[in-house]
């Protein structure tokens, strides 16, 4: 899942001092179990050993939406093409990361699955490309999608269900201090056989929105309040929802063809 | 001991120490800042005397944050305390406002940047009924259901079971003295509603007199069981001890007296010595000598220094000296016994540990 993620041995300052290890005592050996550390300290309860990969990510989402303030963290997949962003909060089930793994695998560049990072200076998104998560019917889903995709073994019986990785693409890697212009706001929603629709939502309802997803914004206050502002004012935004991927895919191709050429008209 | 300080306790003896530090060093740095729940603090510090310049990229995405972080704490507890004197307006309750609410309300600079969890209230114990009425009218809901607890608290401890707002959360601990009623100290608490000093321009909301609120922060400090605090608790006596005895004639002698006669001459005596040892904090020679009676002696003073010099260094396993947890843990014991008498305390720890654990 990280191959491609450059090691910095000599590098002597981290932002997080992490590690997973097997506990002491009997459960080392017994139904073994798995345990997050953050510098020596344990801020979730162990979980079974076959659970580790899962526990990584989401000990790393903790880290950061814990505690990286000086940027606005909502809880939103973000993908980028022709340097605008697509930021799609959802509450989980909203199908968000399966459209955000289909995205990346149709062109779309990863940010982040999880974590939108919104710059309190000039509302730029800032790219924290991990390996996308996957719950239960989506790992297949996205395995047909895009037969080439690497996906991890799959942990049964976790809290979210069965969850599976999805490995970030190299390039996409290579290009994580490319930050991007917030382009477009759209709040998904997979409803089973419905048919696609997208509907332009309100500049104040999608703040409204954008500040529920939010992690820190009551923390950030003011300075929060002008980095969403931003996002919103730079941004078209959208409800939508869509039963078939493909379809889903080439109309948010068809909002960024519309979005350069008015970029170049505009130049 | 001065020169094997662990790096945050140099840092906050002198902050300049920063300018020579290499990457490594901030690692460092940050990471015991952390442990101790001073990162903000320290964020602060540098800023005010003008060293962040030295701080690496990397650094400040986490100084920054720190300061981000109490600066929305800092928010919060202002409108919870607006919520307060709303709630208890007009019913002749005067309300006074303890440790981290208190510095922070009264602007103490020393204080910028300080995160807590509670908000921490003294209000006269015969009014004690009348403002958890008008406090649960507006939405603070006691925690603590069972009757053991409720009985607990009300019987034998310093303040009501924790009340808790039913939308924002937020958590006061409403105390009616400063120790727990089974204590075997008994300050006067009437001594000290008599000196209380209003927050400017707010008709409802009080601190402690400046010689009182070092007297509670060391008591508090003290008396306490767990030390994931401790170091922070010490900077604050710290910072009280550095602002007052600059701001206040005699300073020392009127401390000293005052401790007499709150029967609080033993934390004053911790207080002093460990804030010296720890942190260098200026304290007149002579000084601790003159408090009366009741300081440890000879072998006693030995043990509590082996203990305390372990336990209040900051929490993170680079500052953990030989002996450090089991130093807290003994601690952790005495805090026990400090707050009642055994006679009271086994039969407690026994009901504590018979009752089935609430599913949460």
């Amino acid at each position: 899942m990280y191959a491609d993620y450059s090691v910095e041995p000599e590098s002597d300052f981290f932002d997080f001092h992490i590690s997973l290890e097997k506990p002491m005592g009997v459960r080392r050996w017994v139904r073994p179990q798995v345990q997050f550390y953050v510098d020596r300290l344990t801020p979730f309860k162990p979980l079974p050993l076959d659970q580790a990969f899962p526990m990584l990510e989401w000990g790393l989402n903790w880290c950061v939406s814990t505690r990286i303030n000086n940027q606005l963290t909502i809880h939103a997949a973000v993908v980028e093409k022709n340097g605008y962003a697509l930021i799609l909060p959802g509450d989980p089930g909203s199908g968000k990361s399966t459209l955000c793994a289909a995205l990346v695998n149709s062109g779309w560049r990863l940010l982040s699955d999880e974590l939108t990072m919104v710059s309190l200076a000039d509302g730029r998104i800032f790219p924290l490309p991990r390996p996308v998560s996957l719950k239960n019917e989506s790992i297949k889903v996205i395995q047909r999608f895009s037969p080439d995709a690497v996906i991890s073994r799959i942990s049964h019986d976790t809290s979210k269900g069965s969850v599976a990785h999805m490995r970030v693409p190299t390039e996409h890697v290579d290009r994580s201090t490319e930050t991007a212009i917030p382009g477009w706001v759209v709040f998904p929603k997979y409803i089973a056989g419905s048919p696609l629709t997208l509907e332009p939502l309100s500049k104040g309802q999608a703040c409204i929105r954008l500040i529920e997803n939010s992690f820190n914004y009551s923390i950030l206050s003011e300075k929060g309040f002008e980095a969403v502002t931003k996002v919103i004012d730079s941004s078209d935004c959208f409800d939508f929802s869509y039963s078939v991927l493909d379809d889903a895919i080439s109309e948010f191709d068809d909002l960024a063809a519309l979005k350069s050429g008015e970029s170049q008209n505009a130049t | 001991m001065p020169h094997n300080a662990p790096m945050l306790v140099q840092f906050f003896r002198n902050p300049e120490t920063v300018s020579v530090f290499k990457r490594g060093d901030w690692d460092l740095l940050l990471r015991q800042a952390q442990g101790a729940d001073v990162l903000p603090r320290l964020s602060f510090l540098l800023r005010e005397k003008d060293l962040l310049g030295s701080a690496p990229e990397q650094v400040m995405v986490h100084l920054d944050s720190a300061r981000n972080l109490s600066e929305g704490y800092e928010r919060s507890v202002k409108w919870e305390v607006n919520r307060i004197c709303h709630a208890l307006r007009g019913r002749d309750v005067p309300v006074i406002l303890l440790k981290g609410a208190a510095y922070m309300l009264a602007e103490m600079p020393f204080a910028r940047g300080r995160v807590f969890s509670d908000i921490d209230l003294l209000v006269e114990r015969q009014k004690l009924d009348t403002a958890e009425r008008a406090l649960f009218l507006n939405g603070w809901l006691s925690s603590h259901l069972d009757e053991y607890d409720q009985r607990y608290y009300r019987q034998w401890m310093h303040e009501l079971p924790p009340l808790k707002h039913m939308k924002r959360r937020s958590v006061l601990d409403v105390h009616h003295t400063i120790l727990p009623l089974t204590a075997s100290l008994k300050p006067d608490s009437s001594k000290l509603f008599a000196d209380i000093v209003p927050l400017q321009d707010n008709p409802y909301i009080f601190t402690l007199s400046p010689i009182d609120m070092v007297l509670h922060s060391a008591t508090h400090l003290f008396h306490e069981g767990e030390f994931e605090h401790g170091f922070r608790g010490l900077l604050d006596l710290d910072g009280l001890l550095r602002q007052f005895s600059a701001e206040i004639d005699d300073f020392w002698t009127v401390l000293i007296g005052r401790a007499a006669e709150l029967d609080l001459n033993k934390p004053l005596y911790y207080a002093l010595r460990y804030s010296h040892k720890i942190l260098l904090t200026p304290i007149p020679s002579g000084s601790i000598e003159k408090i009366g009676d009741g300081v440890p002696k000879g072998l006693t003073a030995k043990l509590m220094d082996a203990l305390f010099m372990r336990a209040l260094q900051p929490y993170h396993y680079s500052c953990d000296k030989f002996g450090a947890s089991l130093a807290r843990w003994l601690l952790f014991v005495r805090s026990h016994y400090l707050r009642m008498p055994f006679y009271l305390l086994i039969p407690h720890l026994l009901k504590k540990a018979m009752k089935p654990k609430k599913q949460l």
